[in-house]
């Protein structure tokens, strides 16, 4: 009969095989943990250099002086709009299509998966010239243009004014937050909903009382995500609405008409207004996540 | 009365075929069988969570074979419980009823009703979080009582429990049966529960001349 690993082990212990020293132990020990965090803080150390470059080389008078310009003010208060009408828009997209993934197997599915994903892998410039061809090409056999027929008769303009730049950032991060959706649903286990059914719900009713309460910090996340995508998006606003000073100049934008007019100094303040929104953004969503689920 | 009538169930690539069983009004059941055989597809099955191939399932003589889980008046009671984390005690127990958008001076009287017969009335504003396994047996239990279902499933009740709530809680289920008239179906592998509750013993086997999964009564 052979001997198990379990009876080893027993042998082990007695003595036959001698054991390992409690200061070899803790030395192999300190030796993973500092080939781990090595690697790992080589990434968190090239973040806060790059900070650190940033602040080092503008100063605090050059930084307020540059956002004391009316042209980036204006940026700073587009890109608090648009971000927050692209995450709430990502939001009400994703949490009913993470959900139908998460939940239902059907036929397309599959393929459904691979279509939400072309967002985050798409080059964002083609992404921008997708959009813009989407809303000035004919639809075929007619001279219908989607753009124009909003102009026209809803009133409504989007490319090149402020909606373009929301769609762009939409486009973007809605994908991102789906698959956030995605994960939250899957890690929520289907059986409170089944045994909510039984209790008289409707599909739509376990999924409003049972299932969305549990998806608050998951909403959150995708919210967070969603918001700091958009902040970050420039190919597609680029290229679908334009980088028009105090029309659809987002802080994204700004950073790269500063740079194209040789302003260095108001582009790295910008810069570092944009790390410090997305920083006290991740704050608070997370902070208030953490509120919910207590 | 839960009623079944040849009825075929595909899981995966297992199949259970032919599965016919009567249970009357008001009396306790206790089907048991190896872990895997499908006991739990059975409860699923009655409740409509989990289609049928063919045959046809009757609750207080109705067919209710193609009805939502929603309208068979069937309450489920899964081996975790699946007690809604956000919820406190009281909004499990009147959870069924608000869905059913029964009046509020009902719903609170039930629900006062269900805490003094479970023995969780200080219970009732606590959240699922902290709560014993034998409370949150209780707290299932009333949720599932709560708008009066004509079958009760209960899919191993007690496995996870220690001896002693274990005892006080098969008592309390066979009390509820008692004083409710609610029929239950209990799934247990254990034989010293089924002699404590059983009004009526089923086995779930297989064959094993040919493999088939049997109901038979013993």
């Amino acid at each position: 009969m052979q001997e198990s690993s379990a009876d080893k082990a027993v042998q082990g212990s007695t003595g036959s095989v001698r054991p390992v020293s409690c200061g070899t132990r803790r030395l192999r020990d300190a030796g993973f943990l500092l080939v781990m965090g090595g690697l790992s803080g080589s990434f968190v150390l090239l973040i806060v250099l790059l900070l650190a470059a940033d602040l080092l080389f503008t100063s605090f008078s050059a930084f307020t002086a540059a956002l004391r310009q009316p042209e980036i003010f204006a940026a700073f208060q587009l890109t608090l709009k648009t971000c927050t009408a692209a995450a709430v828009m990502s939001l009400w997209a994703a949490v009913p299509l993470g959900y139908i993934l998460s939940r239902y197997s059907f036929p397309g599915r599959q393929l459904i998966d691979v279509i939400v994903d072309i967002p985050i892998v798409l080059p964002p410039l083609v992404l921008g010239l997708s959009l813009l061809i989407l809303f000035h090409q004919p639809l075929p056999g007619t001279s219908w243009i989607l753009d124009r027929w909003l102009q026209e008769q809803v009133g409504f303009p989007v490319t090149y004014r402020w909606p373009a730049v929301v769609l762009a950032q939409f486009a973007v991060a809605c994908a991102f937050a789906v698959r956030t959706m995605r994960v939250t649903f899957d890690q929520i286990h289907p059986r409170a909903e089944q045994v909510a059914r039984t209790l008289g719900c409707s599909r739509a009713q376990a999924f409003l009382h049972v299932a969305l309460p549990q998806a608050w910090r998951g909403m959150i996340t995708a919210f967070t995500i969603a918001w700091a995508r958009s902040l970050g998006e420039f190919g597609p606003i680029l290229v679908f609405a334009g980088a028009t000073r105090q029309r659809t100049e987002v802080l994204s934008t700004s950073v790269f008409l500063e740079l194209s007019v040789g302003q260095l100094d108001a582009a790295v303040a910008v810069s570092l207004l944009m790390v410090a929104m997305a920083v006290v953004v991740l704050v608070i969503l997370r902070s208030l996540g953490a509120g919910l689920s207590t | 009365m839960i009623e079944l009538d040849n009825v075929t169930l595909s899981v995966g690539t297992c199949r259970l075929e032919g599965l016919s069983l009567q249970i009357p009004s008001g009396q306790y059941a206790v089907l048991m069988g190896r872990t895997g055989i499908g006991k739990t597809t059975i409860l699923e099955a009655i409740c409509g969570l989990r289609a049928v191939d063919s045959g046809r399932i009757r609750i207080q003589q109705v067919d209710v074979t193609d009805w939502d889980p929603a309208d068979r008046r069937t309450a489920y009671m899964p081996q975790d419980l699946a007690l809604f984390p956000t919820m406190t005690v009281r909004q499990h127990l009147e959870f069924a009823l608000r869905i059913r958008r029964r009046p509020d001076r009902e719903i609170q009287q039930r629900v006062q009703e269900l805490a003094r017969l479970l023995q969780i009335e200080p219970l009732l504003a606590r959240r699922m979080r902290g709560l014993s396994g034998g409370e949150a047996q209780r707290t299932a239990l009333g949720r599932a009582l709560a708008w009066q279902p004509a079958a009760l499933l209960l899919d191993e009740p007690v496995s996870a429990l220690d001896a002693a709530t274990r005892r006080t809680t098969l008592e309390l289920l066979k009390s509820v049966n008692q004083s409710t008239g609610v029929t239950v179906l209990h799934v247990t592998h254990s034989e010293e529960e089924a002699a404590a509750l059983a009004d009526l013993r089923l086995r779930l086997t297989a064959d094993p001349r040919n493999g088939r999964t049997v109901l038979e009564y013993c």
